[in-house]
């Protein structure tokens, strides 16, 4: 390998400033000598300026463009400026990276913070509300071809259901089980040390059951589902959408809603009722564990206690939301997928937007259905 | 000519599991030559390139590149090479979330920091050299149509002044005009810059247009020549390759 470059001031001889540039004048060791060069003072006073290039091995574009920057600056500044010793091929690329052009658009210009806010803010709403339109909008499409295949049940596809069903319920089992299983450890665990307070250890038998069975239980299952399953669909759908599989069923004639978003639909409000009630029995198992372990209640105890004081109408309180959970969950994964446009990127951000979105509507309708049942002295 | 090849390789040997795709590769590539490599789909060509960037072991063989041994180099060595070749992928595979010039700009960051203002310039001149429109550098990948980002790739694979460029079937998806404008920027680029070009295509065009020399990847292995001694050679599928409707098209073989 040769020297690297090097840029050196030679004394200047009647008025001409001589810099001379030697070694590989390329890309790689620019560092050391462009800044000076950049930096290099140039009399105001007019003169003529000569860049010794004889021992010069090499010359690439970077170079080039950096001795074309020292070219107009001195043009800029009334100094004829000349190249001396440059080798012949090199003098042709010179003239060539010359020739291109320095054509320059300057940035766009930056907006002003404030009204930069107000314009995000009023885009974003512009979005949100069209956003719920359309959401509104499928909902209403999908109602109208659910209650046509409910009418047709032969056109129903059993099968693609059945997939679904295990995908989103089968093997959704030990994740949604270790966390109930969890959860009630933890509730089990808060309410006692409070109970115990007040001498009152076995109400944490009450506690458990109507927490785990009315909210936590459909709860914790529907927002894991959400963030498995729901997440899933819009994936699914939306690799399909970037595939342009979509396009092709259409072209085929084949209804999108009725082949992938409907089996995803009917799998997951059957499946989701009975994942929460799979959730409600291990985060009781989870609750009793607990009892025993530190408040000595017995299972026998926690079964009597359960019994005595539990309804059936709890558990069904808590169950009743699941297919409703579920739908949400299902339409908001399906919409995000159809959603999603050509590239694979759209696919990523629609994924976790459609996971925020149905978390955020199976809270709502938890609260909605709150006052509801309170309404109905539920 | 005394002058090593830019590109050796010998015996290259490489698979997939059981599966076996090249079997004893010897391939030279000299300085300042565009060499086109072809066969047909799934033969092994982007895989050759693959295993010639590094992106994917080889199985066995020596492949040297600017006189390293590729696989025995150190990290530092491994990435000083990397400055000195460009690749260009298929569909530019420019940073989705950067603008173009940002782009460019990446590719010089791993150097010791430069003047802003130059690489400012360095960047526009990139650009002009592809020929794209100045207004380019602003734009984000997904602003820009498939032969513009084409160029972008070729404007970040460039921007280190690379002796070897990679080029992955550069004129696949592009209309004919845009395919003949890329192969003459290919052309103009090599002879400005000096550059040595490795080119994967299916471009039969391109092939007799640009290429000084054609590697046929046929039955595992390579057939190097070039185009008028590959038209003779029997093998079948050589000849189905060079002699079928489309080379006619290409006024190939006339």
């Amino acid at each position: 390998m040769t020297t690297e470059a090097r840029l050196d001031f030679l004394p200047s001889r009647d008025g001409t400033i001589r810099l001379s540039l030697s070694g590989r004048i390329e890309v790689e060791h620019l560092a050391t000598i462009a800044a000076p060069l950049e930096d290099f003072p140039l009399p105001a006073s007019g003169g003529s300026l000569v860049m010794d290039m004889t021992a010069a091995d090499t010359l690439d574009t970077a170079g080039a463009i950096m001795i074309l920057r020292m070219e107009r600056r001195c043009a800029a500044a009334g100094i004829a400026f000349s190249l001396s010793g440059l080798h012949n091929s090199a003098a042709q690329f010179l003239a060539h990276i010359r020739s291109i052009g320095e054509e320059k658009t300057p940035p766009p210009p930056i907006p002003h913070p404030v009204l930069e806010l107000l314009e995000r803010t009023g885009r974003a709403t512009f979005h949100l509300l069209a956003e719920i339109r359309d959401i509104l909008g499928f909902f209403g499409m999908l109602s109208i071809t659910l209650i046509q295949s409910l009418r047709h049940p032969s056109r129903l596809r059993g099968g693609a259901i059945l997939t679904h069903m295990e995908q989103v319920g089968l093997n959704a089992l030990p994740i949604v089980g270790l966390l109930s299983f969890l959860i009630g450890v933890v509730l089990a665990y808060q309410g006692a040390d409070q109970l115990q307070k007040f001498g009152a250890e076995l109400l944490v038998v009450n506690i458990l059951g109507v927490s785990i069975l009315r909210e936590i239980g459909i709860l914790i299952t529907a927002i894991i589902v959400a963030g498995r399953s729901g997440s899933a669909f819009t994936a699914q759908i939306g690799t399909m959408k970037v595939n342009q599989e979509i396009d092709a069923m259409l072209a085929m004639g084949l209804s999108p809603i009725e082949y992938l978003v409907q089996p995803r639909i009917f799998a997951l409000v059957l499946t989701l009722p009975l994942l929460a009630f799979y959730a409600d029995i291990t985060a009781l198992i989870g609750g009793a564990t607990m009892c025993y372990m530190s408040l000595d209640i017995t299972y026998d105890q926690f079964l009597l206690q359960f019994q005595n004081f539990i309804k059936l109408r709890t558990l069904l309180v808590g169950l009743v939301k699941a297919p409703f959970f579920a739908f949400a969950i299902a339409m908001i994964g399906c919409y995000q997928g159809l959603k999603v446009s050509g590239s694979a990127e759209s696919v990523g951000r629609l994924t976790t937007k459609s996971v925020v979105q149905s978390i955020f509507l199976v809270i709502a309708l938890d609260a909605l259905f709150s006052i509801i049942f309170a309404k109905l002295h539920l | 000519m005394t002058e090593p090849p830019v590109i050796s390789i010998r015996g290259l040997v490489s698979r997939f599991g059981s599966h076996l795709i090249h079997d004893g590769i010897d391939l030279d590539v000299n300085r300042g030559e565009i060499l086109g490599l072809v066969g047909a789909s799934g033969s092994g060509k982007s895989v050759l390139l693959r295993c010639a960037i590094g992106l994917m072991p080889t199985t066995a063989g020596h492949i040297e590149i600017l006189g390293h041994v590729t696989g025995q180099m150190g990290d530092n060595e491994a990435k000083t090479l990397r400055h000195h070749w460009g690749v260009l992928f298929q569909d530019g595979a420019l940073f989705s979330s950067l603008t173009v010039g940002e782009n460019i700009e990446i590719a010089l960051k791993q150097l010791p920091e430069l003047p802003a203002a130059l690489v400012t310039d360095i960047i526009h001149a990139k650009i002009a050299l592809v020929g794209l429109p100045a207004d380019a550098v602003h734009k984000y990948p997904s602003q820009l149509s498939g032969g513009m980002r084409k160029r972008a790739g070729l404007a970040r694979a460039l921007a280190l002044d690379p002796d070897i460029l990679f080029l992955d079937e550069p004129t696949a998806g592009l209309d004919p005009i845009g395919a003949s404008a890329f192969d003459e920027l290919i052309l103009q680029l090599r002879e400005s810059l000096g550059l040595t070009v490795f080119m994967v295509t299916h471009d039969i065009d391109s092939l007799a247009r640009i290429c000084d020399r054609i590697a046929v990847l046929v039955d595992k292995k390579l057939i190097v020549d070039t185009l008028p001694h590959l038209l003779e050679i029997p093998h079948p599928w050589v000849h189905d390759y060079f002699h079928g409707p489309r080379s006619h098209a290409a006024h190939i073989g006339e």
